[in-house]
């Protein structure tokens, strides 16, 4: 019996302990998928942050490296350089990227560093229950905003998409989501362009995920879903912000 | 610059320390500009392209010592610099390597504090070497180069120190450690290095490698920091380093390291022959510490005199040792004094004969000197 469909032999059989409805996994296992795919598995190295994703090496059965809390983009140069055939991504939360770690993020692109960043939105810190994020969207709750996000005390979200396109540095950079079986495809599609820009050393890629929270965004996970398609985007519209190669994709 | 094997040459402390770096082996540096070790960062933009390394300049400290982290997790030998403010910065980076047990030397070329302080020569950095700096239950070994060469020789060796231990290595210099030139000889074998088994390289035809310093299963961080514990006394026992001058006869033994123990050599050198017997026990290895040569020298010894350029750091390891067997004396200069020889015999003097006012006649010359420093005695 031929098999048509199967788990990625990279995606790893254990429990997840990612809350329900989380997004996190379904971008792993996109990862595992292109591994697979391409047959890279000797040749990627993975970079896991703080935060939910910090156990990512749990699922990804290739050899990967923690680093702390915002300096994925460091350590990933480091590792980079040593092995510049390799491909080297780094996977962050918003937390991680866009708020203790921008200094790197923009460093490392404006560097044109080639590697790939996986840059899980999910607008809050998780892992800590639940805070405002620097992509918190106006007059979302956390528990560090109770009475929502106010501009006028909290700031506006941060696109980080548009903001590292202006780099000469950035050579692809994308928003997706998870919101759909499409919007799960054109991630992928997406980061398969990140690792080919890497790997054709045309330099700095990041894909941006619109993931889901439902715990701390307190919804299910179907309402989750349908806030990334009608609040998320707003804020953050999906699309290709800088591409080397705007006809390949 | 080129560098040449068997051949003296004249560089700063700081080019010396870069040179002895490429010698053994060291293909990555990650810097970021502070003084005064922006001749090591300056020599390496120029030495790592010649020798197909990689040089990248930060954009901050904190960037640059992850940077390191990561070509240490490639297994790749690498090193970073920086002066006190900058190291400050890094102190999280060395408990994750330490955390990580990955190998990696750091240069702190230190300079005045606390805060942006000033440039000029400081050992007040000996708590933040030597006690951890950064959080958690680790250990930095901590090398302390009293010369140009000594700054070549410990930079080599350093590379193998953390290659063995799996884990950071400092070397503890000064701003004038790090800016004067002397001769240096690169004598040592120029060294290429295998990647270990350990390294993160990309899993071809193996069971992957994972490096990381998250224990969140209850009782795996405990084990962990066992393991960590028991590879600290293994560094305890063997790597200690020390230079003892004089101490045979020695009544009153100085305890200095660095730039300090440079000026205290050259007190015993302008008192000899007047009959003081002074010793000078140097340590190399500020950690591990030479306890156990403190220890045997204390049963001996009138008194002990530590001199430092800071308030007071390495006197408590020195205390620590001693153990209340023998009077603990101290002279210290901060905030980039630099103590002289001459306010080194006046504070050993003071020590012999503390009523002699012939002595202070004597030496009233230097008396406005020593009103600068700080000094106190602990007598059991």
């Amino acid at each position: 019996m031929q098999a048509l469909y199967r788990a990625p032999e990279t995606l790893l059989r254990v429990p997840t302990h990612y809350c329900p409805g989380c997004g996190h996994g379904i971008v792993q296992r996109l990862l595992a998928e292109i591994i697979d795919e391409w047959g890279i598995r000797g040749k990627t190295i993975g970079l896991a942050p703080v935060g939910c994703a910090v156990l990512a090496y749990n699922y990804l059965d290739i050899d990967m490296s923690e680093a702390a809390h915002g300096r994925p983009p460091a350590v990933a140069t480091g590792i980079k350089r040593v092995y510049p055939d390799n491909i080297v991504f780094s996977y962050q939360g918003d937390g991680d990227l866009a708020a203790i770690g921008m200094a790197e993020i923009i460093h490392a692109a404006s560097r044109a560093e080639n590697i790939t960043v996986i840059f899980a939105n999910n607008a809050i810190y998780g892992m800590t229950n639940g805070q405002l994020a620097p992509t918190t969207l106006l007059n979302q709750r956390t528990t560090t905003t109770p009475e929502g996000r106010n501009p006028l005390t909290h700031g506006y979200p941060l696109r980080v998409c548009e903001l590292l396109a202006t780099l000469d540095g950035a050579s692809f950079i994308a928003r997706t989501s998870l919101s759909s079986p499409k919007n799960v495809l054109q991630t992928k599609e997406a980061i398969k362009k990140g690792f080919k820009t890497q790997i054709e050393k045309k330099g700095f890629s990041l894909i941006e995920v619109l993931s889901p929270c439902p715990v701390y965004w307190r919804m299910s996970p179907v309402d989750s879903l349908k806030f990334i398609e009608e609040k998320m985007t707003q804020t953050y519209p999906l699309g290709v912000f800088k591409d080397w190669g705007k006809k390949e994709l | 610059m080129k560098s040449s094997n068997n051949k003296k040459q004249l560089l700063t402390g700081n080019e010396a320390a870069a040179e002895a770096a490429i010698l053994a082996g060291c293909r990555y540096y990650y810097g970021y500009p502070i003084t005064p070790q922006n001749e090591l960062v300056n020599h390496m933009a120029i030495r790592m392209p010649q020798v197909g390394g990689t040089f990248l300049q930060a954009e901050s400290e904190i960037a640059a010592i992850y940077m390191a982290y990561g070509s240490a997790a490639a297994g790749a030998r690498v090193m970073t610099s920086s002066s006190s403010p900058g190291i400050s910065l890094m102190q999280e980076g060395i408990s994750y390597l330490a955390g990580s047990e990955l190998p990696c030397v750091i240069v702190n070329m230190q300079r005045g504090g606390p805060g942006l302080g000033d440039i000029s020569p400081s050992q007040a950095d000996y708590f933040q070497a030597v006690k951890g700096g950064g959080h958690g239950d680790y250990r930095t070994i901590v090398l302390a180069p009293a010369s140009v060469q000594e700054i070549a020789d410990l930079v080599y060796d350093a590379f193998d120190l953390a290659d063995r231990y799996r884990n950071p290595v400092m070397l503890l210099g000064d701003a004038q450690l790090g800016q004067m030139m002397e001769p240096v000889e690169l004598k040592k074998i120029p060294r290429t290095q295998q990647t270990p088994r350990w390294a993160v390289t990309g899993a071809e035809g193996r069971a992957r490698n994972i490096i990381k310093s998250f224990y969140p299963v209850k009782g795996e961080l405990e084990a962990f920091n066992i393991r960590l514990q028991r590879k600290y006394k293994v560094v305890e026992q063997k790597e200690v380093r020390y230079e003892e001058v004089n101490t045979e006869r020695a009544e009153i033994i100085l305890v200095a390291y660095g730039t300090c123990a440079r000026i205290c050599k050259e007190a015993l050198r302008r008192i000899s022959g007047t009959g003081l017997q002074i010793g000078l026990l140097r340590p190399i290895s500020l950690w591990p510490f030479p306890k156990e040569p403190l220890r045997r020298l204390a049963k001996k010894a009138k008194a002990f005199c530590v001199v430092e350029m800071s308030s007071g750091q390495m006197l408590e390891d020195v205390k620590l040792a001693v153990l209340n067997r023998c009077p603990v004396h101290f002279y210290g200069r901060m905030g980039g004094g630099v103590p002289s020889s001459k306010e080194v015999i006046k504070k050993v003097l003071n020590i012999l004969a503390p009523e002699e006012s012939t002595l202070e006649l004597e030496m009233s010359e230097i008396s406005q000197e020593l009103g600068k420093g700080l000094y106190f005695s602990t007598i059991p």
